[in-house]
């Protein structure tokens, strides 16, 4: 297909030179270019949150505030970091930049059902994002990512009701993107694309899509009451009204517990997808792992009650919301023991993509065992609200989300941008992140264990020695993840160019060009075989053909 | 009505669909999903209702006998006439009949109006008796009832201010449609933006056939 | 697309129906029925919104997907509230003396 076609003709055809001013890009319906304007943004919200984190661990390095000095700083300061980490980086990370390039791609369709939707929903993410970054820089709010009332509505002094615009404008930009997600799976498959063919990916996001537009509504009305009950001064959730702040924290959890498996099941799809091409096998148990996807979406809505376990939620609810809450375990375990029965008598190659899905396969399974320590109502009694959540949370969303972003960034960088980056730089720095973060937030399930609570910035001597393991892991996870942003940036310059499918893998994103026509494919592909068709002996020797003939080529920009 | 200029001709394809049908399912499809999604953002009110009125349900019932039943009554005559216009718009629509998809339009608009004339009148009413939470509620009726009172008109506001804003956008897309079909006099893609735009105003029907009864006729035999 | 345009007369039976039922929603509102009040009023406003859905909406002749897709809004808002309901029934009685 692509064999004939020189890398220079190639280049000059595809969505990324088809127009160069700005107005070309801003104005774009193409599914590609709006992924990339989102991998632009969220790169930008990423830094800012991470900037936010390394001052938080740097100030918890000594027991005393030397570097915040108060607490209100401090409790400003970690919830920029939750408010920006969560609904500007997580939630839209693979969704929205993978999940929007690939998904038309994966399935042979020419462009989401509803491009203008697609690009609404960009400039909707940004308006949500500019109002929370002036928010920031204004003074911030003091009430955590979580918005808890009566502290938010009636106590805190800061400036909750625009950040709550922020968090309710953004809500609307990831219902968009999923609307469009499910109607483009059902409609827009080309022909042979059958639900049993779909790559995993794309199943993925499907499960994540349907989260996103059944859970996200319900953070918007929640915190527009909070809103309306700071503005007005009458508090449905005011118990001096007949009230009950527990409500709130129902309705927020409705959204934020399958928030969660916003943040990790598109990670489940991008390790699908790399796991086959590096181990040169099929997927173990296809449909179990579709199923499981849909099974923990739909066991995601239903176990939220288990972050209020000490919120005075009745007890008996609490049994409830603990059992399901362990059920989630069963399709995760599915998950993780079918991507090891994959690696068997596989053919296994340890390139950059492959070391960040094995790095997420193991800190996942932590993260997801974790989980069910808090899951259950005594032990949670003990370790409710202390650096043990920290820890576990970090587990899947850092040591999943990020690991699976980046994994799937490098993976799918030549189909994104037609270059490939330096393997030596990808590898060393897939190496530092999975060290760094260990490093960083291992210590933080001792400090919880012992008592360390989370949200406070002075401790007692005792737990130093831990915060300060915790303090370097994270200097070294954020080496760790300036050296992708360098070398990936500078690969667009200097790196060689790609083939149509460098990793001789299946799926259709690797049929067409690298980077792909504005149309995506020259032809409508057609579909005639099962999704991860590998065989480790024949592939292993076109895998090798094909990185060399990588090799063979210039290094020098042509376009 | 079957002169050419009578006619609204086919919906023009966009060019990353392969068919009609494929265009038409996708925007059905998504306007469904749409709806659902809509369904939770009002929930979030419905679950606190549920909740508080199990609380203090004494409260709730000595508060809803304040309400204006019979113009609740009246304006949901008024909103299920309209859905009945908005049906007919969209029949007239797909059999391509410009005309009466133009009077059918005008006269949903109009009830619409109606509707929000009604509510906006028992709104002032209510403010003049002292029923809007916050420092103007005083509740002079049953004033050793007005403590938890107040979260019944709490919601009550809420819950149709919220479906007020919906008519009011309701209103505001059936008459840009019947725009847009008024002026593409031989190229529209009238039906697939009528069809939807009837979906969601069926829908706003909805949110008030359940608004009706929880909120107007709680235990009115009492 | 394929399905046939129902005619105005189905319309019109709809509508009245449709009437009726509000007719209902209120007279009943009026009878002492205990507890029973609310099943009565949620069931005819389940009616309701069925016809609305069926005829107005046009679900009946729509794609599989359209009614797939209208109860997973119904099934999502019955687990809000449905849990969340369970939270507030089953919390232990105020202690004497509280």
């Amino acid at each position: 297909m692509s064999v004939a076609i020189a890398p220079e003709e190639r280049m000059a055809r595809s969505y990324l030179t088809d127009g160069y001013n700005l107005k070309s890009w801003l104005l774009t319906t193409d599914h590609k270019r709006i992924g990339l304007l989102y991998m632009v943004s969220i790169t930008l919200f990423f830094f800012v949150g991470g900037a936010a984190a390394t001052i938080l661990r740097l100030e918890l390095m000594t027991p005393k505030g030397d570097l915040i000095e108060t607490a209100d700083a401090y409790n400003r300061m970690f919830t920029l970091h939750g408010v920006v980490m969560v609904w500007f980086f997580l939630i839209p990370s693979i969704p929205a930049v993978l999940g929007n390039f690939l998904v038309p791609v994966m399935i042979g369709a020419r462009d989401m059902a509803f491009p203008k939707l697609n690009l609404l929903s960009w400039y909707i993410f940004m308006a949500g994002g500019i109002i929370v970054l002036a928010t920031l820089i204004a003074g911030g709010v003091d009430t955590g990512w979580t918005f808890y009332v009566p502290f938010s509505s009636m106590f805190s002094n800061t400036f909750v009701v625009p950040a709550a615009a922020g968090v309710f404008i953004v809500g609307f930009s990831s219902i968009l993107t999923g609307l469009n997600i499910i109607v483009t799976t059902h409609t827009m498959r080309c022909p042979g694309m059958t639900w049993d063919r779909l790559p995993l990916f794309v199943w993925a996001q499907y499960a994540t899509s349907l989260i996103m537009v059944l859970a996200t509504p319900v953070l918007a009305i929640t915190v527009a009451l909070l809103a309306a009950e700071r503005i007005w001064g009458v508090g449905i959730f005011d118990p001096r009204l007949g009230g009950d702040p527990i409500l709130f924290q129902h309705l927020f959890w409705f959204y934020s517990h399958p928030a969660v498996y916003i943040m990790i099941l598109p990670g489940f799809g991008v390790v699908s997808e790399i796991i086959p091409c590096f181990a040169r096998r099929p997927i173990f148990g296809y449909k179990f792992m579709a199923g499981a996807l849909l099974a923990i979406a739909f066991l995601g809505f239903i176990v939220w009650g288990h972050h209020m376990f000490v919120s005075g939620q009745s007890m008996y609810a609490g049994f409830v919301f603990s059992i399901i809450s362990f059920l989630v375990a069963i399709p995760s375990g599915i998950k993780v023991f079918n991507w090891t029965a994959t690696l068997y008598k596989g053919s296994i190659r340890f390139d950059t993509p492959m070391l960040y899905a094995l790095g997420f396969i193991g800190l996942f399974t932590i993260g997801g065992l974790t989980g069910l320590i808090l899951a259950s109502l005594a032990v949670d009694v003990h370790v409710h609200d202390t650096y043990f959540v920290v820890a576990h949370f970090h587990y899947i969303m850092v040591g999943g989300m990020v690991m699976a972003y980046l994994g799937g960034i490098h993976f799918w960088w030549p189909k994104l941008t037609g270059r490939m980056y330096s393997e030596w730089w990808g590898k060393l720095s897939a190496l530092i992140v999975f060290f760094g973060f260990n490093l960083t937030f291992f210590p933080q399930f001792v400090l919880g264990y012992l008592g360390m609570p989370r949200r406070v910035y002075e401790y007692t001597e005792d737990y130093q020695i831990l915060h300060i393991m915790s303090t370097l892991g994270a200097s070294i996870l954020a080496v760790g993840y300036l050296l992708p942003l360098s070398y990936l940036i500078l690969s667009l310059w200097f790196g060689k160019h790609a083939t149509g499918n460098p990793w001789s893998a299946t799926g259709l994103e690797w049929q067409t060009t690298s980077p792909p026509p504005t149309h995506n494919f020259e032809e409508t592909p057609v579909v005639t075989e099962a999704p991860y068709a590998y065989d480790p002996v024949v592939a292993e020797a076109e895998y090798r053909a094909s990185l060399a003939e990588i090799e063979e080529r210039p290094r020098v920009n042509h376009t | 009505m079957s002169t050419t200029h009578e006619l609204l001709q086919e919906p023009p394809l966009a060019e990353h669909f392969d068919d009609l049908e494929q265009q038409h399912l996708s925007a059905q499809l998504g306007m469904w999903i749409f709806l659902a999604t809509e369904a939770l953002f009002f929930g979030g009110l419905f679950c606190a209702y549920t909740v508080y009125r199990r609380m203090h349900w004494i409260e709730f019932v000595v508060a809803s006998r304040e309400l204006n039943v019979a113009a609740g009554a009246i304006n949901t005559a008024v909103l299920l006439t309209s859905s009945l216009t908005m049906a007919l718009a969209v029949r007239a629509a797909k059999l391509r009949e410009r005309r009466w998809l133009l009077i059918y339009l005008a006269i949903t608009i109009v009830f619409g109006a109606v509707f929000l004339g009604i509510k906006a009148f028992e709104w002032s009413e209510d403010y003049e008796r002292g029923l809007v939470p916050g420092s103007l509620f005083t509740f002079p009726f049953r004033p050793e009832f007005a403590g938890f009172a107040e979260i019944f008109f709490l919601l009550y506001f809420l819950m149709t201010g919220l479906h007020a804003i919906h008519l009011i956008i309701g209103i505001a897309l059936v008459a840009t449609v019947a725009g847009f079909c008024a002026r593409h006099q031989y190229v529209a893609q009238g039906e697939n933006l009528v069809e939807m735009t009837g979906l969601y105003w069926h829908f706003i029907d909805v949110i008030w056939v359940f608004l009706y009864p929880l909120l107007y006729l709680i235990d009115v035999h009492r | 697309m394929s399905h046939t345009i129902p005619s105005i007369r189905t319309y019109g039976f709809v509508y009245l129906a449709l009437m009726l039922l509000l007719a209902l929603t209120v007279g009943a509102a009026y009878l002492n029925l205990g507890s029973a009040n609310i099943l009565v009023a949620l069931a005819i406003a389940v009616v309701k919104v069925v016809l609305i859905a069926l005829y107005f909406m046009h679900l009946k002749g729509s794609n599989r997907l359209a009614w797939v897709f209208s109860a997973m809004g119904v099934a999502w808002l019955a687990l809000l509230i449905g849990l969340t309901t369970l939270d507030f029934v089953s919390r232990w009685p105020a202690l004497p003396g509280k």
